[in-house]
Parts: C-alpha cells; sequence; structure tokens
C-alpha cells in the first residue's frame, strides 16, 4: 500500500503528544482547565524587586525549582517538563531514546548579574571593577560551570543527552515566532522524508529585572499592576502593552504513516506551515499588514485549504496596540467579511506572553481546542476597541465545530509564522 | 517514493576577517600564510581583530548602522557582499523570496554600564534596587535590539531586503554546522530554490573572552598556530569574521545565469556526548557516511579544518585525520582565528575559494608537521568542525562541474 500523502504528494504530519507547563500550572489537564475557566496566570512578580520598575507584574512559573536561579536553568526545568509529558503521551521510543531529532526554541542565553557578581568578588578589585577583572577570574579554572550554563548550546544539548534525541539539537530563535519556528522545522524535516519523528519544544524562563527592563525600555510592557489578572486585555481598546510570561510546550511530531503503523493515538494534523520576514522595522511590523498577509496566506496555501476552511485562529494577540492592530487588520484582509464572525482568541491574556515559547504553547492548545471542540476565551476584554471588528471569544469560552484552525506569531525582526492545524486527516 | 535529490551550489561568497574583504584579499593572505593575530590588546588572551571596514559600502543608512553591535555589523556587510557576488543584491524579486538560515551568538553587554553596577552594588543597600535604578537609567533601549540573537538575520532583512523566510540557529559551533546542513537539505529536496545561510562572530569582546575563559578554552600567552598549542595547554584565540554563502539549486543558478563557484556535496552534524574518543568517533562515522554516499578522490582532495585549538576538541580531531594521511589538511584558525558560529560557513567559503583557483593555498610554517604542502590540482574539499564544548561537523565541496 502506498504511504499515505497530502494534496501536495507529501507526507502527511500529524501530533501524537503534547506536554505545556504555563503560568498556569503543569500538564495539559490543569491548563485546559484552567484556559476554559478563564483564569488568569498573570501576577505580581515575587523573583526579584520590582523596586523602580514600572512593571511588577508577570507570568512567572514559580512552583518548577531551579538551581541556580537563572533564565537557561528555569528553561531547561520547563523544557524537561513538557517534553517529558509530550514523548510519555507518545508512547514512542523508549526512556532516553527518541528516535527522531530535537528542534528547540530558547531564548538567547546571556550570564546574569549573580555570576558577574561572584567573579567580580573572587578577583578582589579594590577600585571600579571591570571586564579585566572578571576575565581574570573567570581564568583561574574555578568557573568551569558558568561556561556550561550559558553557552547557547547549553540547554539544546542537555535535553538531547536526557531524551536520547537523534543527532544534532537545534537551538533556535526567531524571537516571539520561536516556538513555531521549531515546529515547521520539524514538519519539514518529516515532509522531506529523512526523519519519521521529531521533538519540537519551545521554553522560556526569563522572567528576570534586566529583561523586564529591557523590554519596559523598549515600552512593550503593559503597565497596569492592578489587578494583575487584568494586565494582559488583548484586542480591548485599553490594551498597554504586553505581559511577560514562562513557560514550554512541547509536541511530538510524527509521520501519518510512521504513527499509523504503531498504531498511535493522532492528537491533530499539522496541515502546513507559512512564513514571511518583514523589512519594515527592527520592531514594528509593516503598516500595510503584507507581511502577515502574505504569511497567513502561504500557510494556506502550504496546508491545501482556503480561508473558508478556517474554523478558529489562535491568535497573536499580544495586548500591544500595534500588534492586535495589525493583527485584526491582516485577518481581514485574509478572512474578508468572514472576520466579523470567525472566532479568534488569545490565550496570551491568560498565560502571559511566554516569548520564545508561545508559538510551541500556543500550538499545544490550538490543537487541545480542536480536540476538546471548545474555544478558550480573551480574557479582560470589557472595552472593545471599536476600530478592532473580531469575535475575541470574550472572556467566557465557548463551544464549536471546527476542523480547520490557524495559529499566528509573530516577533521581533521582522519574524512572522503561521500555523495551520486540522483535527484529522483530510 | 522520494523525488531525486536536487544538486546545489554555491553562487555567491561574502567574507570578512582579519585577513581583509572578500575573496580575492582572503586568497592573497592565505597565500602568503600570514596570520593576523593580536596577542596584546587582550592579554593574556589572543585574538584575530577584523580589518577595517567601510561599512557604508554594504550599511548605506548611518541609522541602521548604529542599531547594530559590531557583531551584527560585521554580518550584514559580509550578507552585503555575498548577494553582490552571487549578482542579486538589489534584485527585489529575488531577495524577496530568497530564504536565510543565520548562525548567531549574540548579547554584546556595554561594559561600561556593567562595570559601574558591579562597582557600585558593593556599597548599595539592596544590590537588587541598585541594579533595577542603574538599569533603568543608563541602557540604551535599542541595545537590547543590538544583541538579540534574531536580529543579525532582522538587520539582514531591513538592509538587504532578503524575506522569503528567516531562521537563526544559536548554539556555538553547532548552529554553524545545523545552518548550512538544513539549508541544503531544504534545497535538496525542493523546498527552496536559493538560500542566504552564514553567522557573524565578534571576537573583540571581553565578555565572551570571559565566558570561554571560564570554560578553560581561550589561547593564553602567545600566538602559535592550532596545531602548535599543547605547551600552553591549547585553547582558541577568538575571530572576528562574518561569512555568507549564497546556496542555489543548480537548476535555478542557471537559469538566471549564476556560475556556480563551487558544488556543495553533503554536509553531516553530530553531537556526541563526548566521553574520550567520542569526538574521534564521531567524525570518523560521518566520514563513512560521506564516502559511502560520495566518491571522494583522495589524489586531488584536502581537508580545511575547523581545529579551534581547544582540547580535548583538536587533539581527537587530530586522531581522526590521522585515519586519512593521504589528504593535506589547512586549519584555517591559524590564520583567523575562532568564531564559534560563522566558522564552519566560512571554512566552506574558503573551501569553494580553493576550488576556484584548483589548488590548495600554501600551509602555516608548522613544526608539528600537520600541514604539508600540496602538488596538484584540487577537485575536493573536505571541510571539518569540532565544537569547542559540544558539536561536530562535516561538509564536502567539489568543483561546479
Amino acid at each position: 500500500m502506498a504511504a499515505p500523502r497530502d494534496s501536495q504528494g507529501r507526507p502527511i504530519v500529524v501530533v501524537t503528544g503534547m506536554g505545556i507547563v504555563t503560568s498556569l500550572g503543569a500538564g495539559k489537564a490543569d491548563n485546559w482547565a484552567r484556559l476554559i475557566s478563564g483564569t488568569s496566570g498573570i501576577r505580581a512578580i515575587k523573583r526579584f524587586s520590582t523596586e523602580g520598575l514600572k512593571t511588577k507584574v508577570a507570568g512567572t512559573v514559580d512552583f518548577v525549582p531551579c538551581d541556580p536561579p537563572a533564565a537557561a536553568e528555569l528553561a531547561e526545568r520547563l523544557a524537561e517538563l513538557a517534553a517529558e509529558e509530550a514523548i510519555a503521551e507518545s508512547g514512542l521510543g523508549s526512556r532516553g531514546n527518541f528516535p527522531g531529532p530535537l528542534f528547540l526554541a530558547v531564548a538567547p542565553i546571556e550570564l546574569e548579574w549573580p555570576q558577574r557578581e561572584a567573579l567580580a568578588q573572587a578577583a578582589g578589585a579594590n577600585a571600579g571593577v571591570t571586564y579585566d577583572d572578571l576575565i581574570r577570574s573567570a581564568n583561574t579554572g574555578k568557573f568551569r560551570n558558568i561556561h556550561e550554563r550559558f553557552v547557547f548550546g547549553s540547554v539544546g544539548h542537555h535535553l538531547a543527552d536526557k531524551f536520547g534525541t537523534q543527532g544534532s539539537p537545534i537551538s533556535l530563535s526567531t524571537a516571539c515566532a520561536s516556538g513555531a519556528s521549531a515546529i515547521q522545522l520539524g514538519l519539514e524535516g518529516i515532509r522531506r522524508g529523512e526523519i519519521d519523528a521529531a521533538l519540537c519544544v519551545g521554553t522560556d524562563g526569563s522572567v528576570n529585572a534586566e529583561s523586564l527592563i529591557r523590554f519596559s525600555l523598549l515600552s512593550a510592557l503593559s503597565t497596569q499592576n492592578e489587578p494583575a489578572s487584568e494586565a494582559s486585555k488583548p484586542f480591548s481598546k485599553n490594551r498597554d502593552g504586553f505581559v511577560m510570561a514562562e513557560g514550554a510546550g512541547a509536541l511530538v511530531l510524527e509521520s501519518y504513516e510512521h504513527a499509523t503503523a504503531r498504531g498511535a493515538k493522532i492528537l491533530g494534523v499539522l496541515e502546513g506551515c507559512g512564513e514571511l520576514a518583514d523589512s519594515f522595522h527592527r520592531t514594528r511590523s509593516s503598516p500595510d499588514g503584507k507581511p502577515v498577509i502574505g504569511c497567513m496566506r502561504k500557510a494556506l496555501a502550504d496546508a491545501g485549504i482556503t480561508p473558508d476552511d478556517v474554523d478558529y485562529i489562535n491568535a497573536h494577540g499580544t495586548s500591544t496596540p500595534e500588534n492586535d492592530k495589525m493583527e485584526a487588520m491582516s485577518t481581514a484582509a485574509v478572512f474578508g467579511e468572514r472576520m466579523k464572525t470567525l472566532p479568534i482568541s488569545s490565550n496570551k491574556s491568560m498565560i502571559g506572553h511566554t516569548l520564545s515559547a508561545a508559538g510551541a504553547v500556543e500550538a499545544v492548545v490550538t490543537v487541545m481546542t480542536l480536540d476538546h471542540q471548545r474555544i478558550p476565551p480573551t480574557i479582560n476584554y470589557k472595552v472593545p476597541d471599536p476600530t478592532i471588528q473580531l469575535d475575541v471569544v470574550p472572556n467566557v469560552a465557548r463551544d464549536a465545530k471546527m476542523r480547520h484552525a490557524i495559529s499566528n506569531s509573530f516577533g521581533f525582526g521582522g519574524q512572522n509564522v503561521s500555523l495551520v492545524f486540522a483535527r484529522e486527516p483530510a | 517514493m522520494a523525488e531525486p535529490r536536487r544538486d546545489v551550489v554555491i553562487t555567491g561568497i561574502g567574507i570578512v576577517s582579519s585577513l581583509g574583504e572578500g575573496l580575492d584579499a582572503h586568497w592573497r593572505k592565505l597565500e602568503e600564510a600570514r596570520p593576523g593575530a593580536d596577542s596584546q590588546t587582550y592579554a593574556p588572551c589572543v585574538v584575530h581583530p577584523i580589518v577595517a571596514i567601510d561599512f557604508d559600502k554594504q550599511i548605506p543608512k548611518k541609522g541602521d548602522q548604529r542599531q547594530m553591535e559590531p557583531w551584527q555589523r560585521i554580518g550584514t556587510y559580509a550578507a552585503g557582499l555575498a548577494l553582490e557576488n552571487a549578482g542579486i543584491k538589489g534584485n527585489a524579486e529575488l531577495t524577496s523570496r530568497m530564504d536565510m538560515i543565520v548562525a548567531a551568538g549574540g548579547g554584546e553587554r556595554d561594559a561600561t554600564v556593567d562595570g559601574a553596577i558591579l562597582t557600585g552594588m558593593r556599597s548599595a543597600p539592596s544590590k537588587e534596587d541598585f541594579i533595577n535604578e542603574r538599569l533603568m537609567s543608563d541602557l540604551r533601549p535599542t541595545l537590547f535590539l543590538a544583541q538579540l540573537s534574531n536580529l543579525l538575520a532582522g538587520n539582514i532583512s531591513i538592509v538587504h531586503g532578503v524575506t522569503g523566510s528567516s531562521r537563526t540557529f544559536m548554539g556555538e559551533e553547532s548552529s554553524g554546522f545545523d545552518a548550512v546542513r538544513i539549508a541544503l537539505q531544504r534545497i535538496q529536496a525542493g523546498q527552496s530554490d536559493i538560500t542566504l545561510v552564514g553567522g557573524a562572530h565578534n571576537g573583540e569582546r571581553k565578555d565572551m573572552l570571559m565566558l570561554y575563559g571560564a570554560g578553560g578554552y581561550t589561547l593564553k600567552g602567545g600566538y602559535s598556530p592550532v596545531w602548535d598549542r599543547a605547551a600552553q595547554g591549547g585553547g582558541f584565540a577568538l575571530g572576528s569574521l562574518g561569512a555568507f554563502l549564497v546556496l542555489e539549486s543548480r537548476e535555478h543558478a542557471a537559469a538566471r545565469g549564476a556560475t556556480p563557484i563551487a558544488r556543495l556535496a553533503a554536509v553531516l552534524a553530530e553531537s556526541a556526548r563526548r566521553q574520550d574518543g567520542q569526538i574521534t568517533a564521531a567524525l570518523d562515522g560521518m566520514w563513512e557516511r560521506l564516502a559511502a554516499a560520495n566518491k571522494i578522490d583522495e589524489a586531488h582532495a584536502a581537508i580545511i579544518s575547523g581545529a579551534s585549538g581547544a582540547e580535548p576538541a583538536t587533539a581527537e580531531e587530530r586522531a581522526f585525520l590521522g585515519h586519512h594521511k593521504a589528504l593535506p589538511v589547512r586549519a584555517t584558525g591559524s590564520h583567523i582565528g575562532h568564531g564559534p558560529e560563522p566558522q564552519f560557513a566560512m571554512n566552506i567559503a574558503l573551501a569553494a575559494l580553493a576550488l576556484k583557483h584548483g589548488r590548495l593555498f600554501a600551509p602555516v610554517p608548522d613544526p608539528s608537521g600537520m600541514e604539508q604542502p600540496m602538488n596538484g590540482a584540487l577537485t575536493q574539499v573536505v571541510v571539518t568542525g569540532v565544537g569547542h564544548w559540544r558539536g561536530e561537523g562535516l561538509a564536502l565541496v567539489e568543483t561546479a562541474n
């Protein structure tokens, strides 16, 4: 029997395992229950002093032990949790031996203040501290652990070792589209026929003072600190920026042929992916929306479906004034008059913006949405924006009949990726 | 049925390093075998500083240049050189559908701000509050964008209009192997027709000398060729360099009348766990796969090694090279230093350059005897890469026809 192929003659790619951890909790069951009940994971930051900062809230994951307390370390812990859940659900491979490569979306890694301080103290400089002092300390050989923790490849290689993924693990960053890019790389690899399965993970644990200050200095963050749970309000007229958050999402992708041959349960189908970069500006989208419109159209074409086939949009929906306006305009351009009634909701209203993880976290939620035939709401939708004519599934979850859904991810640096999922193979 | 894989050629190269900018400058300096190392400025560390560059030539707007830290400027410049070399610079129809994969580090620090904070926090009543206060007032808002890994790709989109797709791989040397590997596989499979791939590195950075120094990987106490660093305990000299390749399916290149510089036949990457001997085993395994799928003509082949001098990686690579003694070896790290992310793309570029000249460049004067002269025609080059901490890569580059 010929292997099953999609409308373009390529191997069909399915999802056979998923894992998720966010500020709402660990695991699919807890996250789904809280997403459907419209619960916010955003709270006052306790991890570090917010004295002097304009933004004092985030969707931190505080229930996962992390030592040393560094973004790279937490990213690794969160990714482990999500990957463990996804692999267990897929039933693929054996413990420590996953039969496919790792594609990991992870934030750029850098040394943090506690490490710099330790190096400075060890240098014992009397006058002003300079990098020459830090280098002198580093060269003593007493800080070897700092190197391994803070090289960019550390999280990926550690995860590859732990789960026994095959070949060279790819760590990638396409800013806030990273999670979707990791899934895209897995999809492409299976379509090329090189691999039967892939572990695609997006993770982010970077709510620390310096990261928050960087986004704050770009005026990207909400400064509505009270009540914290209402800071993220995508598509609302009074939206005032995104809320930083942490989390991880993991998907086991597999060729349909490989999955059915081993009798695996199929959770969803990854029908297609679109990508288009924007050359307009480093942080702002092209005002005409062309790259985002093109990105969604490429995704639909790649999936072999038309705009009319789409039943739900999992929005990028960051709650920044610019993104939400641009996304509303661009979806209207792609879906036309239907956009007034086509449900589009933002998981970020509850989870916050998990940055490098967001594309993977929201892909997991999109597949759960199709599976449950129920749409998580956009919470905190109290003041409609008259310029945004969308059905954002305001405040309350809703049942709906859905076959195809699209999940959008857009990021700094002109990164745009859209994924198309279906409930079952065509 | 898998479709037959398409042939992939290199049609554009943009390189800049301590040796100069462009193909001709690199060839001249490689032939002269005069490495451009600086043992003074960052003593006891050694670096290979970038040559003076007139960035206006590839990044015309000063406003764009100001938004970039040096590693991004080096990369955006090298990308421009590659597009120019491929004859597609400013060809919006082509660049708008051109794919891009960048191997990047990132995170250049403001050393002055960091130093002032580390000094001031010693006497601050609350260290955390002090850090908040200083960062809020002293960080340039745009520094963040100059640090972000994916903003080298972002800047290439903005300055050169490459927008078909944009992916940034991270992870030191591995990111370089995988960027070229995925770019090649996508074109072979018809997922892309033309891709810009490469990366950039600024080696003149104290924050990186600190990080790599902490791991014990930096060369200290003066320059020596990579094969001759045992007395110094091994180590790499960081190099400032940028390297981009335009990869294209042979049909696509022919259709637009482009002349291939070389053929990229294969790229492999591994992740050995790095217990004793595993690097050598990984390289041997990749060689076996390479040789099984491609005929290697030992009389006309050479190895361009990405050996950095870091140990035990370089010693294990030497053991692997010992299994292929018929092939002359050149380590570019002796010339241009080690730029973890772009080194592999750079070495593929230098392999293509040697193939274009039909011969291998001269050996570096080297008491270890690792590098021997090669007489006769060169038609194939195997490029190696061994990460200082993790990751192993191998590529095969051949004459274009």
